[in-house]
């Protein structure tokens, strides 16, 4: 047995040895993301051909997709990490849960915002009610909910708790999202890449929004290592690991 | 190069826009509130420092 990997796991849940491991980790998974990200963009944006009905309005999937993708997969992360840290108190899943709603807000708000810009000249109207585009506003104010919850405790660890256990009930609005489009008879759009079955588009439009696909994903990775090791510098500040690394860090703050 | 996106100029690259702020304001943040926080740790450490030996450390 490789038992290698939770042993592993098992000492990433110490705060220190996460914070070394987050930084060492987050340039990469930044850099790589960029990289991924300006390719992507270049080939959505000037490489990959015009769309036959929507002509050059189209190429907002290549951040509209890639975005609303992530705004779900957070979420997903996100009630994995608060499900252990509730179950079996494990102070870094609940920071990493904590941590990864301000991601996941931002990625719904360009969700929301390119939606409207690619909605306006192709649907003619900015916002409708739509299932699809109420279900998605609605994870924005989870999200959101999720942040000040955390932030209106005094005391950090009680408002982690608390919001862990918003953070599962509200994980509810996760497949009401992404099933909108079938349940109902909405005026967005069904999938247009689907992991069973043939996907609706052409290889040259596939490529650029895997690749962004891709490069969101790690940069979740570099933006929620940022956001942990920012939070366990205030909510471990009374432990002798993080007095150390003042000491260490010198005059760099 | 296709800058002008055919009519859509506006939407398109009001929404490339739209994602790059927003991520930079999500890549910044964090490292701004990182430095905020060892600055506030680092003078709660100095305040400590005083109170149990007034008058000899400044920092």
């Amino acid at each position: 047995m490789a038992n290698w990997v939770p042993l592993w796991l098992h000492r990433l849940g110490s705060p220190p040895v996460f914070y070394r491991f987050a930084g060492a980790v987050r340039p990469w998974a930044l850099g790589l993301a960029l990289v991924l990200g300006a390719v992507a963009l270049y080939a959505g944006l000037f490489v990959a051909p015009a769309d036959y009905q929507q002509g050059d309005a189209y190429r907002i999937i290549f951040i509209h997709v890639p975005s609303a993708w992530m705004s779900l997969f957070i979420y997903g992360a996100m009630a994995v990490a608060a499900f252990v840290g509730l179950v079996w108190r494990i102070k870094i899943a609940e920071v990493v849960a904590m941590e990864s709603a301000p991601v996941g807000a931002a990625f719904t708000l360009i969700t929301l915002v390119t939606g409207s810009l690619w909605g306006k000249p192709m649907w003619g109207t900015w916002w409708t009610w739509d299932a699809r585009l109420t279900s998605e506003l609605v994870l924005l104010f989870i999200y959101l909910g999720i942040v000040g919850l955390y932030h209106s405790f005094e005391d950090r660890r009680q408002g982690a708790r608390a919001a862990c256990f918003l953070v599962l009930v509200g994980a509810v609005n996760v497949p009401i999202v992404h099933f909108s489009v079938n349940w109902w008879n909405t005026l967005h759009q069904g999938s247009t890449v689907r992991l069973v079955g043939p996907s609706h588009i052409e290889a040259s439009m596939l490529w650029p929004l895997l690749t962004m696909m891709v490069a969101t994903k790690l940069y979740y990775i570099a933006s929620l290592f940022a956001r942990v090791r920012a939070d366990l510098i205030a909510s471990e500040g009374g432990k002798a690991w993080v007095r150390d690394l003042l000491v260490r860090e010198g005059g760099a703050a | 190069m296709n800058l002008a996106m055919g009519a859509y100029g506006f939407y398109v690259w009001s929404a490339v826009a739209v994602f790059l702020i927003v991520l930079l304001i999500d890549t910044l943040a964090p490292l701004a509130r990182r430095r905020r926080n060892l600055r506030d740790l680092r003078a709660r450490i100095a305040r400590q420092e005083n109170r149990r030996r007034p008058g000899t450390s400044q920092s």
